[in-house]
């Protein structure tokens, strides 16, 4: 039977990554994030799970991905000043394709700025943040809800691609206190054991890019390492096809599911003058602001803000004159939609900092200024 | 031609790797050989072990033992290895590392693995210098001493890493030399039989750069002058600071037992709440 409780965005979220099968947590304290690992720290215990506090963010980020060598699914959760101590490490995760998950409760930024207010200014940092080529998974969840269940969509995702998968949440949806409801058929995605034969090969291109991953000690013997290596894991740093080889596919298992990982929400943009596009927070006002005008106005929400869901928001946007992204940010995720709208539509920017969500007023006034029918 | 004995230690190594990447004269090789004698004679089982590296010459070595091998970021090897044994307390969990690695850039992570006393035995090969990049000094070059970094010398005091771990409450911490074998692979099997935090520090030649910036061109000449410069702990704690200077201090700093980080974790789920640990739960569809 489904169970109700009335929680906060960060709680909701240890809660979710439990319910995913989350048995090992690492991390470091940060405002606003502070509350997953104090969750995770008193509940873990209870599910015979391990929570470790580390040294720092870069631990923390190594930890995880030890604990996920180490047969468990593992996650940690920060803010932006720890989400750029920990690109380094997310980075060997891309390329020895780890899958963990990173939650980041942004707030005001850069450098340490407004540690208790919100915003979504690490969006370029999860898309681009570590070094080279890969293709990450960024959820966005918009409410206290969501933010349980991206959390567990972000374990079976990252399982089921060998990929570390961010969840984007923001100080608004992190500590703000709303009912969840959760159900008891949540559908988990358990770690896939490769079968035992005599030439198993850790990173062959099997499976649509992603081969199943042996926990050390299941006796495979396998050697994993960050630098460029073959289907044995073995280091060959020398040779551009490889090299090419490797990175392709470990782009290439992204790029070439994004039906079954993109994910957008959307209301009334068939015929909209203008569409909202937006995602995490500002969204709740985003809506409202559309159900309140009596213009032609819809919204997409991207659940997924990376990789990028071109398709669905350009065809969602195709009759719209105006185009308008609402984030909390100076403009990340506008040049996403830029790229993907301008031959058909002017697209326009409502980037707000300071740490306070945009208000339905403000998007009203906005669209106003927009004109339209 | 006569036909090469086999190394009886072959079983052990990731035969379709070699040739391996060290140069002449570095001491890897010996320090590979003092590990699996030390490993066969405090009974362990290899297929056990798991082993995490950092970056750098030492770094490599995993990469070339048949064993599941993490071969990590610069200086965060530690971090890696705590989330490791944290999941699977049934391995055992050795970390291969350097001066750079593990005192340099991941100096923060070797005092608090230490300070938690987790299960893991470290494997620390100093040569005093950067080998990977071509020779730049490293925090444990001695003072006076030549890196391409250091044209004019270096002027930095060096760390004297296993007493730094030893203060940090690692419940083992040793330091040998390369020519000091036996008394290594002895290290070793403690370090290994340890349930706690084992840091086993090994002074080791780097003719290819230190060497040659610090004209001491070839491995016996550079291992002649780590001899002479040995002196063993409890000669050493009679010496006056003057007379150590520029001495290789040999022994064991730390041999104490206190209790381990992954068993508490555990004993917290278990007696509390009577749930013991799944390893790998990944793959389990219930949990």
């Amino acid at each position: 039977m489904a169970e109700e409780f009335f929680i906060q965005g960060n709680e909701a979220c240890a809660k979710g990554a439990i319910a995913a099968g989350c048995r090992f947590f690492a991390g470091y304290p940060i405002t606003p994030s502070t509350e997953v690992a104090e969750t995770l720290a008193r509940e873990l215990p209870k599910v015979g799970g391990s929570f470790v506090q580390m040294e720092d963010e870069i631990a923390s980020a190594g930890a995880i991905i030890g604990g996920s060598w180490g047969g468990t699914k593992s996650m940690t959760a920060t803010s932006g000043p720890g989400i750029s101590l920990m690109q380094e490490n997310i980075g060997y995760a891309f390329m020895t394709e780890t899958p963990i998950v990173i939650v980041d409760v942004q707030r005001g930024s850069p450098s340490t700025a407004q540690p208790t207010m919100a915003a979504q200014g690490d969006m370029m940092q999860a898309r681009w943040g570590s070094h080279g080529d890969y293709e990450p998974i960024a959820l966005s969840p918009s409410s206290v809800q969501e933010f349980f269940d991206f959390t567990i969509k972000a374990f079976n995702l990252a399982e089921k691609y060998r990929v570390p998968v961010f969840v984007m949440a923001d100080e608004v949806i992190g500590h703000m206190r709303e009912k969840i409801v959760v159900e008891d058929d949540i559908e988990i995605v358990p770690r896939k054991r490769p079968e035992k034969t005599e030439n198993y090969l850790p990173f062959e291109n099997i499976e649509n890019g992603t081969t199943p991953m042996p926990a050390f000690g299941d006796g495979f013997n396998i050697h994993v390492t960050g630098l460029t290596h073959d289907e044995r894991g073995y280091p060959d740093t020398n040779d551009p096809e490889t090299h090419d080889k490797l990175i392709q596919r470990i782009c290439d298992k992204i790029l070439n599911n994004k039906d079954d990982i993109c994910s957008v929400q959307s209301e009334n943009c068939e015929d909209a003058d203008i569409v909202i596009v937006s995602y995490g927070a500002p969204v709740r006002s985003v809506v409202e602001a559309v159900n309140r005008t009596d213009k032609k106005v819809g919204y997409v929400k991207l659940d997924t803000p990376w990789p990028f869901p071109d398709e669905e928001v350009a065809k969602l946007t195709a009759n719209a004159k105006d185009v308008l992204v609402v984030e909390m940010n100076l403009g990340q995720m506008y040049y996403e939609v830029d790229r993907v709208c301008k031959r058909n539509s002017n697209v326009h920017l409502m980037g707000v900092i300071g740490g306070l969500l945009p208000t339905p007023d403000e998007i009203l006034d906005q669209i106003n200024r927009l004109g339209g029918n | 031609m006569s036909e090469h004995k086999q190394n009886r230690f072959l079983p052990y190594l990731r035969e379709d790797r070699l040739p391996h990447i060290f140069c002449p004269g570095c001491g890897n090789g010996a320090i590979i050989n003092a590990f699996l004698v030390g490993m066969e004679k405090a009974g362990m089982d290899f297929e056990n072990i798991a082993m995490v590296s950092g970056i750098g010459c030492s770094s490599r070595i995993p990469g070339y033992l048949k064993c599941d091998s993490l071969h990590t970021t610069h200086g965060r090897a530690l971090s890696f290895a705590t989330g490791l044994k944290t999941a699977n307390k049934d391995l055992d969990v050795v970390v291969f590392t350097g001066d750079g690695d593990a005192a340099s850039i991941g100096g923060n992570h070797l005092i608090h693995a230490a300070r938690r006393n987790i299960n893991l035995t470290v494997i620390c090969i100093n040569n005093n210098i950067y080998g990977m990049t071509g020779g730049q000094i490293s925090p444990t070059s001695p003072k006076g001493s030549f890196g391409t970094t250091a044209p004019y010398g270096n002027r930095d005091t060096p760390f004297k890493l296993a007493e730094l771990v030893a203060a940090a409450g690692a419940t083992y911490s040793a330091r040998w030399t390369t020519v000091e074998m036996e008394n290594l692979v002895l290290s070793i099997k403690k370090g290994l039989e340890n349930p706690g935090f084992s840091f086993i520090e090994v002074a080791t030649q780097c003719p290819t750069y230190f060497g040659r910036k610090n004209k001491l061109k070839t491995p016996t000449a550079m291992a002649a002058v780590m001899k002479a410069n040995t002196v063993f702990k409890s000669a050493a704690d009679r010496m006056r600071p003057k007379e150590l200077e520029g001495k290789i201090v040999v022994g064991e700093f730390a041999k104490t037992q206190r209790d381990e980080f992954t068993e508490n974790i555990d004993k917290i789920s278990v007696e509390k709440y009577g749930k013991k640990t799944i390893i790998n739960s990944a793959y389990e569809t219930e949990l």
